[in-house]
């Protein structure tokens, strides 16, 4: 789960990180107001999405007035924000920060986060901060610097020490730097986050060690013992589908293309859509029903998955193993008639109980089409795609 | 102090031996002594009845608060060491909820258990870094092998299951199957079966970005199983665990590896319903780990629908 940047510099303050003076608005008054309220001659104002490369889009203004604020806020809220990381449909802005501008010295960066590989966080700096850490990567690898973490021990100080001499933090600014280094792990180990990334880190012209943009993100499967962090998501950050696919129970991720998929289990839901792929179509969706579905779930995934406009044909494929093709089956039928359902539909059902579940579908009188193989049910679905589209003309 | 040592060494090489001839399966066979986890509980009652019915060895079950009581005709302990002392657990599945799932798998791994299930999903991902930490502070060879969470479990056909999965549509036979996705292995143990290919252990790794056994490790295993002839690795995209697998594979394996990698079609920042599958650094699509899979010597399915044929096709070749 994402958090916003301002969410963010909250936690990190709270663990000994010294970030800007700000404050948070949600209409153009309360981001004049916010300005007011705040010290000094630069203001920037900072869109408040949940995507990185806010700055390119246009999403991060500095403004030296306060009727500039007032023009900057006018022109961001309410807006749509489109970065590469948010997809064409791009991220509603309806909340700005607005900070005190901070003079810069130098650009850093800093982040933690899980190394799959190696089961342990992982610390990564670089004294070149400022650019997209992967760009850096690919270009010059050896300013990179990362050190892993024992679980068991935590970060010691010594590791802080060495990432601060890494990223050029002499005598003077060490101390500091420790303290930021070790609040930041802290904060990632202690909240259940899987990412912690600030960049850049800044020293500023008054010498001072500063957050200047803060991203963090959690594991959904640790929020049930982090209510804190729960209730910091915003649901205006994610497709609605999603969130109502979460509230039921499925897991689904809204694609471009426009076959719709109904399928139990990730894996076998991914090599569904390859095989959709291959057979020549686009798969609207990624939709895992889960085990155990019920007629109810079958119904609501359903529905998720044709309220996408685009969508000219649909297929399920289940291969039950807890799940039982005859309650797949008898929960389709019901599915398409409460819904009145127009486009073609492909199932194929496979596993626990895979003749009564036939039986079923075949008995329904609806116009079912059945599959018996993956291969089979992909070409079936595709063909009933095209047909769809050579009607429309 | 010498002939001791030797006696020893001749007593190990002798059972090595022993174990070869009678060809015992990896991890689990017909004798595995199994207690459940969780056993108490509507899924755990559910699927360790499965796993009786199937024929596995189960002994018992571990429900802290309940311990002395019977369940489906076998005792419940307190414990996990309860179990290992009275009835001899080798092995333990894991139904507890998300919340008390490590825990539970680092009580299986110090009282003396030999391979631990997780079937648990949605286990936090730094609970998970405790019990891998925890597991490597045993020594190699008293350390507990653990496979999951949020996976479907380990099933030698005709001999033991110690999972989720529909028994019956699993024949044995000489291929060992690896994979992170339940349904998916499910897939191509059907699709061997109808080309008339059996199997000699399936094991679901699952699909959560840290767990117990990857892929390379479970290859390790079906390596040192004289059963096995060739191995198929079901992956799918996000981590280097496949392309760890496959350079595994290269170095010190004897026998054939094939592969499929599902997520072809998956765009690179979404989460593809596992908490693992989702593309965030270079290296991780799908189409990137076939092509390093392929410079490794491996056989890739080229679709989901052939993971049968291709396996067919490398096994006419022996």
């Amino acid at each position: 789960m994402d958090i916003h940047e301002y969410q963010a510099k909250e936690i990190l303050a709270q663990y000994g990180v010294k970030i800007a003076e700000g404050g948070i608005a949600h209409t153009v008054e309360e981001a004049v107001q916010r300005s007011r309220e705040i010290d000094g001659n630069v203001w920037v104002v900072k869109a408040q999405i949940h995507s990185g490369a806010r700055g390119k889009a246009g999403g991060i203004k500095v403004c030296k007035t306060h009727p500039e604020v007032e023009a900057a806020a006018t022109a961001l809220l309410g807006k749509k924000l489109v970065t590469h990381q948010t997809g064409p449909a791009g991220k509603l802005c309806s909340k700005l920060y607005i900070e005190a501008g901070t003079e810069i010295a130098r650009e850093l960066y800093l982040s933690f986060l899980i190394d799959r590989s190696h089961e342990r966080v992982i610390m990564v700096g670089s004294a070149q901060g400022g650019m997209e850490i992967e760009r850096l990567a690919a270009t010059d690898p050896n300013a990179i610097v990362k050190i892993h973490i024992e679980p068991a021990v935590g970060l010691q100080d010594f590791q802080a020490r060495t990432m601060a001499f890494a990223l050029g933090l002499g005598e003077d600014l060490l101390n500091h730097a420790v303290k930021t280094i070790k609040g930041c792990y802290r904060a990632l180990r202690d909240l259940d986050a899987n990412i912690l990334e600030i960049n850049p880190l800044v020293v500023t012209k008054n010498n001072e060690l500063m957050a200047l943009d803060a991203k963090m993100s959690f594991d959904e499967n640790a929020l049930f013992r982090r209510q804190k962090i729960a209730e910091l998501r915003d649901k205006t950050q994610i497709d609605p589908r999603e969130v109502a696919a979460a509230e039921a129970g499925l897991s689904y991720v809204g694609l471009d293309g426009d076959i719709g998929c109904m399928i139990n289990g990730a894996g076998l839901a991914m090599a569904t859509m390859d095989m959709i792929k291959l057979a020549g179509g686009e798969p609207a969706n990624f939709l895992d029903v889960g085990g155990g579905a019920s007629a109810e779930r079958t119904e609501k995934a359903f529905r998720l998955v044709l309220a996408d406009q685009g969508v000219k044909a649909m297929l399920v494929n289940i291969f039950a193993g807890i799940n039982r093709c005859d309650w797949i089956a008898e929960g389709v039928v019901q599915a398409v008639k409460n819904i009145d359902m127009k486009i073609p539909l492909v199932v194929r059902l496979s596993g626990t109980n895979v003749e009564e579940g036939r039986r079923i579908i075949a008995g329904s009188g609806l116009p079912i089409i059945t599959a018996e193989t993956l291969a089979d049910a992909a070409e079936k679905v595709v063909k009933a795609r095209n047909e769809v589209v050579a009607k429309q003309g | 102090m010498l002939p001791r040592k030797w006696l020893k060494h001749a007593t190990k090489w002798l059972q090595n031996k022993v174990k070869g001839n009678n060809k015992v399966a990896i991890l689990i066979n017909e004798n595995t002594r199994i207690i459940v986890q969780g056993f108490t509980g509507r899924i755990g009652t559910f699927h360790a009845q499965e796993m009786i019915d199937y024929g596995s060895k189960v002994v018992g079950g571990v429900t802290p608060g309940k311990g002395g009581q019977t369940h489906l005709g076998l005792p419940v302990f307190n414990t996990v060491k309860e179990a290992v002392e009275q009835v001899g657990a080798e092995a333990s599945i894991v139904f507890v909820p998300p919340a008390f799932a490590a825990d539970s798998i680092m009580e299986a791994a110090d009282a003396g258990i030999k391979y631990c299930v997780s079937i648990t999903d949605g286990i936090p991902t730094q609970d998970m870094m405790t019990v891998k930490s925890f597991l490597r502070r045993f020594p190699k060879d008293q350390r507990m092998m653990m496979t999951g969470p949020n996976c479907a479990g380990t099933i030698s056909p005709g001999r033991a299951m110690l999972g989720i999965m529909p028994g019956h549509i699993y024949m044995r036979g000489n291929v060992g199957i690896v994979g992170r996705s339940g349904t998916l292995g499910y897939e191509a143990a059907d699709q061997m079966r109808r080309l008339g290919i059996g199997i000699t252990t399936s094991v679901g790794i699952g699909g959560d970005p840290i767990i117990g056994s990857s892929h390379r490790d479970v290859l390790e295993k079906l390596e040192q199983d004289p059963e096995t002839k060739v191995a198929l690795m079901i992956g799918e995209i996000g981590g280097p665990q496949e392309v760890e697998a496959g350079i595994f594979a290269k170095e010190n394996m004897t026998k054939p590896l094939v592969a499929y990698i599902a997520g072809l079609t998956a765009p690179a920042g979404r989460r593809m319903g596992h908490a693992g599958a989702i593309i965030s650094s270079a290296g991780e699509s799908a189409a990137e780990k076939v092509e390093r899979l392929k410079e490794l010597g491996v056989t890739i399915c080229p679709t989901p629908s052939l993971m049968g044929q291709t396996v067919a096709e490398v096994l006419a070749k022996l």
